[in-house]
């Protein structure tokens, strides 16, 4: 079971994040389009648990309905690096040392080269600010990732006795690579779809921070971050709880992706033991 | 050798090309035109052509296009819209505040970074190797951004220890700019130095268990010496490779924490340049990120090469 | 050379700290904003920052604001005005030199307003100058202007940041190197982080109190807050976050100075869009919002509520805010009265600054409680200006209408409101051609009735003006009649 415990905090914590922003679909103690400045600054009461922000609005509601925000652009971020990256490392191992092979791995390269969050900035900033921007922002810098992750694992697959009998058998690469080899990455894309959530989450909260995530009034953590700054010397639980439900949902990722890994790799598991 | 470096070398060439035309493209296509930026609201439409015509912005997308790649070949930035002075200079000003920045982040994120990988790694399993790693867990999830507001509450403006931000310069001496770039260096080196921590431990772990390595315990080498003598020196090879990347992660990644701590350093000089469509600016300043990066990584492919021969065929 | 000069500018700097150390009692200043100057030259971009730091420091006009917001005589020490007022002869004080050593006179004169009006001018007010028939150099302290008709504001346009007087011999240059006639002589600028200015020993006027100033670039509102707090900086002027003054005014170590500016913020509408275009509409709009909760959420209390676009501190200001209380219950019978029972959907592109973003966020949810669906994007002033401004694509927006007296651009039917009206464009017509004060002041009331009735825009309140200061500094200027930082007047208490 200690073997697990990682795994196990992990997924705790990321449930409980999971879960509030399902909840949040169904019910929130306030509403939050609903502003009432003479109710503003609060610190945690009764009647408003994490307390009310500098336009009156509920803290808990607004977390609850920002960790939806934040949730939904990492994973859609995680969905085109992967829906992307993953064919594409998939081909590049298929044509192995071929044209589309350097061809593919040279983008990459080229991509790994721009600095993502000054390019990031410059998406949202040049196109307007909003969630489906900053998708395509963090989105883009996931697929050489994925690329390059699927890539290495498939050309190892390549060379295994199964693939080999497949190829015998004439079946053509791309029946091999999608019959054959993408299952078998299934558990690698987990474990880098894990990691490449959490860093989406706090890239996230990075571009709302300066003001280039989803706009008002849809909440986002990153933006209350934004909000709360000029504020924390006199109000800092308006830093202090979006900031920690930031941190507790990245750490919640980082430990079940860790986890995931050692579960999953017999070969690192081994190495640890 | 001298084949592959030359495929390489035309590799590089077609890489930084085909990013002068994509950072071209992408900026180009932005709305917003920096002469009416710069002109205001008042402005009359023929002072606006009139400013558009001295900045250069009336010739055709592909003419400054080559005008852009063209100075840039002989080491001309070009002269930035709204500051109205050559690029390179700014450039090489703003490196005064990201270099250091970014080395001081480096040092003490390594600093950390080493003692913390080897006590775990020596600890292995033991409770205290996982509250350590349970420590660098918290310090990866912590966005820098909120590290440093809190420091900033904590040791500006509670404390004073510290200026609440802003960069003193080098002229009086190297302690007070160092200082000024205390806070920022913190606050970027603690996801940092929790990263390379965890690399350090695993790959020590991962050559303790080497067979040398038992052998040398085996032949009753105490459990510390084999870390030190051997394993240290094994486990440098990823430790290296990470404390690289990380490096040019620093140069253009402290653009939110010089935002914070308003440190006239190169990432706000591309934020600034953003917002007012200096796109030339913008332009320059990416390209030569840009350029930087690839160059590093054409030298350690040589290097590589050098070393291995086998690298030199296929992948 | 670049290098040197820095170095002596270094050196400087560490000679004045030293000597600081010595007398307790200070002669230099280190005055905060928010934003920096893109360059030096106040005569060929609107940004305000560049004013900020050299107005009346370092370059002046014919005629200058006082801190009240009267003109009175700047470079020019006396003028007359021919019968008809087309004709103004100016007298130039005499003796006055450039920093650079060059004397200031006729033909410098001659030379600026030449230079601003000219066919390749890029002036962002180039309209200041537009009436210029001629400038004719009558000796070396005697300038005649000639305007093609009566203007009543020409000394007000001469007083302008971007009519200052600068010299042909450092034109070249200015945008780096700014050489003017004022107290204060540029030494170094930082790009990024600061400007420095030194005093000017052969001032004509008076001799300022301060040696030096230095002039930081503070953009993020909470570093701001901690550099104030830290004491880094002695003053910040135009506080970027009005939610930390109560704590300043707390604190004995600080002073906050609140006055006024000449900002109108108001909701501007798009007169043009449907269903904007109805002013049942625009006047349901007017009644769904609640002023007082939008100057205590987004400036936390500081600001004058207005009622139409005119700023409250002018003498010929009509409070008109009664035409548009808040009423909820009026504004949706109104919106029912126009076609929209269940409202309609609109957008509401909002620029960078914190009024704006935070009172779009409070106008949207009042907005939504009458039943109007207001899409908020936040643009930056380069996309506001592309979209807003000049491709009128847009429902609505907030911003500061920072030029003083300038309920003229309602007359004009292109201007991004699209309010097109003949009866106002004929009242402005009367009033430019109009020199007598009390008819001026009753057209000027008329006007003012015709917009809050129209309902053009949403009308929100008056920008206040807010610096912190260090609780010794004194002679800093209240209000912002004009986008200043006159050091000239400034001194340590003790």
């Amino acid at each position: 079971m200690m073997k697990y415990r990682s795994l196990i905090a992990g997924a705790c914590l990321s449930l409980i994040v999971l879960i509030a922003a399902a909840f949040s679909f169904a019910w929130i103690p306030y509403d939050i389009t609903q502003l009432s400045i003479p109710d503003k600054l609060q610190t945690p009461n009764w009647n408003h648990w994490l307390g009310t922000d500098h336009f009156g609005r509920d803290i808990l509601s607004m977390i609850m309905v920002g960790a939806r925000t934040s949730l939904a652009v990492a994973l859609l971020a995680v969905g085109i690096g992967m829906g992307i990256g993953v064919p594409l490392g998939l081909a590049a191992a298929a044509g192995r040392g071929a044209f589309i092979d350097e061809v593919i791995m040279r983008t990459n390269d080229l991509i790994f080269a721009f600095p993502s969050l000054v390019i990031a900035i410059l998406i949202t900033a040049l196109f307007g600010a909003g969630a489906m921007n900053a998708i395509v922002a963090i989105g883009v810098f996931n697929i050489p990732v994925f690329a390059r992750v699927s890539r290495g694992a498939a050309l190892s697959l390549w060379q295994k006795e199964f693939i080999l009998a497949a190829r015998v058998s004439g079946k053509s690469k791309l029946r091999i690579s999608a019959e054959h080899i993408l299952p078998n990455l299934t558990n690698l894309l987990i474990v880098q779809g894990t990691i490449q959530f959490s860093l989406g989450i706090l890239a996230e909260a990075g571009l709302s921070y300066v003001g280039l995530g989803a706009q008002p009034p849809t909440p986002s953590w990153g933006r209350m971050l934004a909000d709360a700054q000029t504020m924390v010397s006199f109000a800092p639980h308006l830093a202090l709880i979006p900031g920690s439900a930031i941190i507790l949902t990245v750490l919640g990722l980082n430990l079940m992706g860790d986890g995931l890994r050692d579960a999953l790799d017999p070969k690192l598991r081994k190495s640890r033991q | 050798m001298l084949q592959y470096a030359f495929k390489r070398a035309l590799s590089l060439c077609l890489s930084l090309c085909l990013a002068s035309v994509v950072i071209f493209a992408v900026v180009e296509i932005a709305p917003g035109d920096p002469a009416s930026f710069m002109l205001g609201i008042n402005a009359q439409p023929d002072t606006i052509a009139a400013l558009r015509a001295e900045l250069g912005l009336d010739q055709g997308k592909f003419v400054r296009y080559l005008e852009w790649t063209g100075g840039m070949l002989r080491g001309d930035f070009g002269t930035s819209y709204t500051y109205r002075s050559p690029i390179t200079d700014m450039v090489v000003e703003r490196m005064w505040v990201s270099l250091p920045l970014a080395l001081y982040a480096l040092a003490l994120s390594t600093l950390i970074a080493f003692p913390v990988g080897l006590y775990a790694a020596s600890k292995r399993g033991a409770p205290s190797d996982f509250a350590v790693m349970g420590v660098t867990q918290l310090g990866i999830a912590i966005p820098n951004f909120w590290f440093a507001m809190i420091l900033v509450v904590i040791f500006a403006i509670k404390l004073r220890w510290f200026s609440a931000g802003g960069f003193a310069g080098w002229d009086d001496g190297l302690f007070i700019g160092l200082k000024s770039l205390t806070l920022p260096a913190i606050s970027l080196a603690l996801p940092q130095a929790s990263i390379l921590s965890r690399v350090m431990r695993s790959a020590l772990i991962e050559t303790l268990s080497e067979d040398y390595i038992r052998t040398a315990r085996a032949k009753g080498v105490s459990r510390t010496a084999v870390l030190w003598r051997h394993a240290l020196r094994n486990a440098m090879i990823p430790v290296l490779t990470i404390i690289g990347l990380q490096f040019s992660f620093l140069m253009a990644g402290a653009i939110i924490i010089e935002q914070v701590f308003f440190l006239p350093g190169l990432g706000r000089l591309v934020f600034q340049a953003i917002t007012q469509r200096d796109l030339i600016v913008v332009e320059s300043v990416v390209m030569l990120l840009v350029f930087a990066v690839i160059s590093v990584n054409f030298f350690i492919d040589l290097t590589y090469a050098a070393v291995d021969p086998r690298l030199r065929h296929g992948s | 050379m670049i290098k040197s000069k820095k170095y002596i500018a270094a050196t400087a700097i560490a000679f004045a700290t030293v000597a600081c150390t010595g007398f307790a009692a200070s002669s230099d200043i280190t005055v905060a904003m928010q934003l920096e100057p893109p360059h030096l030259d106040p005569t060929s971009a609107a940004a305000g920052a560049i004013d900020s730091v050299l107005y009346s420091n370092v370059f002046e006009g014919l005629t200058r604001f006082a801190s009240d917001g009267a003109i009175v005589a700047g470079l020019a020490k006396s003028w007359d005005i021919s019968q008809d007022g087309t004709e103004y002869t100016f007298h130039l004080r005499s003796g006055v030199q450039f920093h650079d050593g060059t004397r200031m006179d006729a033909e410098d004169v001659k030379f600026s307003l030449d230079r601003a009006r000219a066919e390749d001018s890029t002036n962002a007010q180039k309209a200041l100058f537009s009436g210029i028939a001629d400038v004719a150099v009558v000796d070396s302290t005697t300038v005649k202007i000639t305007l093609d008709k009566p203007n009543g504001s020409f000394l007000f346009n001469m007083a302008w940041g971007d009519a200052v007087i600068v010299a042909a011999e450092s034109i070249e240059d200015i945008k780096t190197n700014p050489v003017g006639t004022g107290a204060f002589i540029f030494q170094n600028w930082v790009q990024g982080d600061r400007i420095e200015l030194a005093r000017n020993d052969n001032y004509w006027g008076s001799a300022p109190a301060l040696e030096s100033a230095t002039f930081k670039f503070i953009s993020d509102p909470t570093a701001a807050f901690a550099a104030v707090m830290a004491q880094d900086v002695d003053v910040f002027t135009s506080f970027p976050a009005p939610e930390n003054l109560p704590q300043f005014e707390a604190d004995p170590r600080f002073q906050v100075l609140e006055g006024s500016t000449e900002g109108e913020t108001i909701l501007s509408t798009n007169n043009k869009m449907p269903p904007l275009d109805n002013v049942k509409v625009r006047k349901a709009i007017a009644h769904a919002i609640d002023r007082q909760a939008i100057i205590d959420g987004a400036m936390f209390g500081y600001g004058t509520p207005i009622g139409t676009h005119f700023a409250p501190h002018h003498p010929d200001y009509v409070d008109l805010t009664s035409n548009s209380q808040h009423d909820p219950e009026l504004a949706k019978k109104l919106l029912a009265e126009a076609g929209f029972p269940n409202g309609f959907e609109t957008t509401l592109k909002l620029p960078p600054p914190s009024y704006a973003r935070r009172g779009g966020e409070i106008i949207a949810s009042q907005l939504r409680a009458v039943g109007i669906q207001a899409e908020i994007s936040n643009l930056e002033w380069a996309q506001w200006l592309e979209q807003v401004f000049r491709g009128n694509d847009y429902g609505l927006t907030i911003v500061s209408h920072t030029e003083p007296m300038d309920i003229g651009i309602y007359a004009r039917p292109d201007y991004y409101f699209q309010y097109d009206n003949p009866e106002f464009q004929s009242l402005i017509t009367d009033l430019n051609a109009t020199t007598d004060t009390e008819m001026r002041s009753e057209m000027l009331k008329k006007a003012q009735n015709i917009i809050s009735k129209d309902y053009v825009n949403g009308y929100l309140f008056e920008l206040a003006f807010t610096t912190v200061a260090d609780a010794k500094v004194r002679g800093l200027w209240k209000n912002a009649p004009t986008q200043a930082t006159d050091l000239t007047g400034v001194s340590w208490s003790d």
